[in-house]
């Protein structure tokens, strides 16, 4: 398989009042057309930071990003972001959020019947069409995340950003919703990075999960293969010994190799260090 | 498992209360919100009264003594006996002279009859509306010039940097500083021999608008420049042009932002306004007010009464009214509720 993302020798350095801060040093990863890759680590660890600079909303402070043979320069329709927070505009209904996308990206290509047409048939894919015209502080959290993965792939990106998309979920809608992504992705088989928290996510959706590093200058630490045939059930998988197995790799990776030793911080202290987490992932 | 049954009788029974017959059969009454919405506010009123008259029998000026509730109910019923009296004045002026010119063209064909307006003087409704004209001029005009300039100094920190200190000096000027400037610059600048506005109303709005221009820069400018990350982010993942970001992004997000500093401002326009007008002379309510200061009779201080309730309701209404606008058309319901 061609490499479709290559991201090369990545360093970023945050000027923080302290002096500079290395959140990442040598980040490496290529990803080939169609493949589903996670990025798994301690919080704090960067895998925003990566995420970011691929959307071109981080500049790296020195290595770089090539999609498809040109550098990554500024943001771009091309590289669609789901946001963590789902990101909708709360004054537009799911339609029209997806629609300021679709008139954004295919405004010139697209006829207007077109245009209706691709809107309704990508709300179809995340199954909302029944909610088309509610805004955002209608409908529920699973519901919105759903409308934001609409407006990604209505911009028919060259690969999908995805940022923790079922991090605020509750376990049984995350549930719901990664086998509609996995449906989705069986589908139309887009590239996509996924950063998740959660081990069994990360093995049930990848074809690599890409382990990082504890920061201070965070890095790659592993690759893991998944080579589970697809289509994957969770039921199936819950019984089957190379998913367990893969399973306790990562978990290895994160509570053995790379434990994060917490320092016993008294409560109050605790928010600033919670604060200063959240300005290094952003 | 019975305290959850107590529970649910106990809501079962205030549903179905001895008061839901005034609202009709199908809606329920809850009997405590009408003691608290309507009940207690009686109440207030009624205390409110009371200690009022008690007081002001105990007040002795030289014009009198201070007018109780009753004398200034009074003065509503005559101001409105004077408004409809001189409505009749006029309208009689105006049969009489068509009358008359009638009388002169069947005379003489030649002549062409002059209309003249009836010059009788204000009366109490006339100077509400007057007042009502000038306050709403001098907020739209504030509004004009405040929102644009909110956006511009919201979405540019270098700009927002060098506007702010002007606009913190400014806001805590009182109307009364900036009249007489006012007043000297409209003289010297606005000279026709046929005005279409009077130079009164003229200065009046330009105070108000001087002063209600503060509350709608610095909410705007607060409303754009706390503009969600994230939605930055979708406007720069979607490569929106810069124009296409402030009409689509920044100005729908920042809607309930504007609408809070109209408000503000709306309240701000209307306490300006009857200072400005009792000075600038505009024959609005705060001429009213500064006229029966100086006229002096025995029922002076009730008609000032009057003048202040009315002032207290339109103001109250006012802001009412610019809730409803904000409710229709902000999408943030939330931020609209009181």
């Amino acid at each position: 398989m061609s490499t479709l993302l290559d991201i090369s020798h990545i360093d970023m350095v945050f000027d923080t009042p302290k002096g500079p801060f290395t959140a990442l040093k040598g980040v490496d990863l290529k990803i080939a057309k169609g493949e589903f890759v996670s990025l798994i680590g301690h919080s704090g660890c960067g895998k925003s930071t990566v995420l970011n600079i691929v959307a071109g909303l981080l500049q790296a402070s020195s290595g770089g990003v090539i999609l498809n043979g040109r550098e990554v320069s500024e943001p771009g329709p091309d590289r669609a972001v789901v946001f963590q927070n789902h990101s909708l505009l709360p004054w537009l209904t799911a339609y029209q959020n997806v629609e300021l996308a679709v008139k954004q990206v295919f405004g010139r290509t697209k006829t207007r019947a077109e245009i209706k047409e691709w809107i309704e048939h990508n709300l179809q894919l995340v199954h909302m069409d029944h909610a088309m015209h509610k805004r955002p502080d209608e409908i529920s959290g699973g519901m919105k995340q759903r409308v934001g993965i609409a407006r990604a792939l209505a911009m028919q990106p060259e690969i999908l950003l995805m940022d923790e998309p079922f991090g605020a979920l509750d376990a049984l809608t995350r549930a719901h919703m990664q086998d509609s992504l996995m449906e989705i992705q069986q589908e139309l088989n887009n590239t996509v990075i996924m950063i998740t928290h959660d081990v069994d996510e990360a093995v049930l959706l990848s074809d690599r999960i890409v382990m990082m590093s504890n920061g201070p200058a965070a890095t790659v630490g592993e690759i893991l293969e998944i080579n589970l045939e697809r289509p994957r059930g969770r039921l199936e998988l819950a019984q089957d010994l190379e998913y367990t197995r893969l399973r306790s790799e990562v978990l290895k990776f994160l509570y053995e190799k790379q434990r994060k030793v917490e320092p016993m911080v008294k409560p109050r202290a605790r928010k600033k260090v919670q604060k200063s987490r959240q300005h290094e992932a952003a | 498992m019975t305290d959850a049954s107590v529970v649910s009788q106990s809501v079962n029974e205030s549903k179905s209360s001895p008061l839901s017959f005034l609202a009709g059969p199908g809606i329920t009454v809850n009997p405590g919100k009408v003691f608290s919405t309507v009940l207690m506010p009686i109440i207030g009123i009624v205390v409110f009264l009371l200690i009022w008259s008690g007081a002001a029998r105990n007040i002795d000026t030289s014009l009198g003594k201070f007018p109780g509730p009753v004398a200034v109910w009074e003065q509503f019923g005559s101001l409105y006996q004077e408004h409809v009296t001189e409505r009749e004045k006029a309208e009689a002026f105006y049969q009489r002279q068509e009358k008359r010119n009638a009388a002169r063209v069947a005379k003489d064909p030649d002549y062409v009859p002059k209309i003249r307006a009836y010059t009788g003087k204000e009366t109490f409704l006339d100077q509400i509306v007057t007042s009502l004209v000038t306050v709403m001029s001098g907020f739209l005009l504030a509004a004009l010039v405040a929102i644009p300039l909110g956006i511009a100094i919201g979405l540019n920190k270098t700009l927002n940097a060098a506007v702010n200190p002007i606009i913190q000096i400014f806001k805590p000027v009182s109307p009364l500083a900036w009249l007489p400037l006012v007043t000297m610059v409209v003289s010297a600048l606005y000279i026709s021999p046929d005005p279409l506005v009077a130079k009164s109303f003229l200065n009046s709005m330009i105070t108000v608008m001087l002063c209600c221009l503060w509350p709608m820069v610095i909410n705007t400018s607060v409303g754009v420049s706390s503009l969600d990350r994230d939605l930055i982010n979708v406007s720069r993942v979607l490569r929106l042009p810069a124009l296409k970001h402030v009409q689509k992004i920044v100005l729908p997000a920042s809607v309930p932002m504007i609408f809070t500093g109209m408000r503000l401002s709306l309240g701000v326009a209307w306490m300006v306004l009857i200072a400005a007008e009792m000075l600038a002379q505009n024959p609005g309510l705060g001429k009213f007010v500064w006229d029966e200061f100086q006229n002096g009779s025995s029922n002076s201080l009730a008609r000032i009464m009057v003048a202040v309730i009315v002032i207290g309701v339109i103001g109250f209404g006012l802001d009412r009214a610019m809730l409803a606008i904000q409710r229709f058309a902000s999408w943030d319901k939330s931020k609209a509720t009181h």
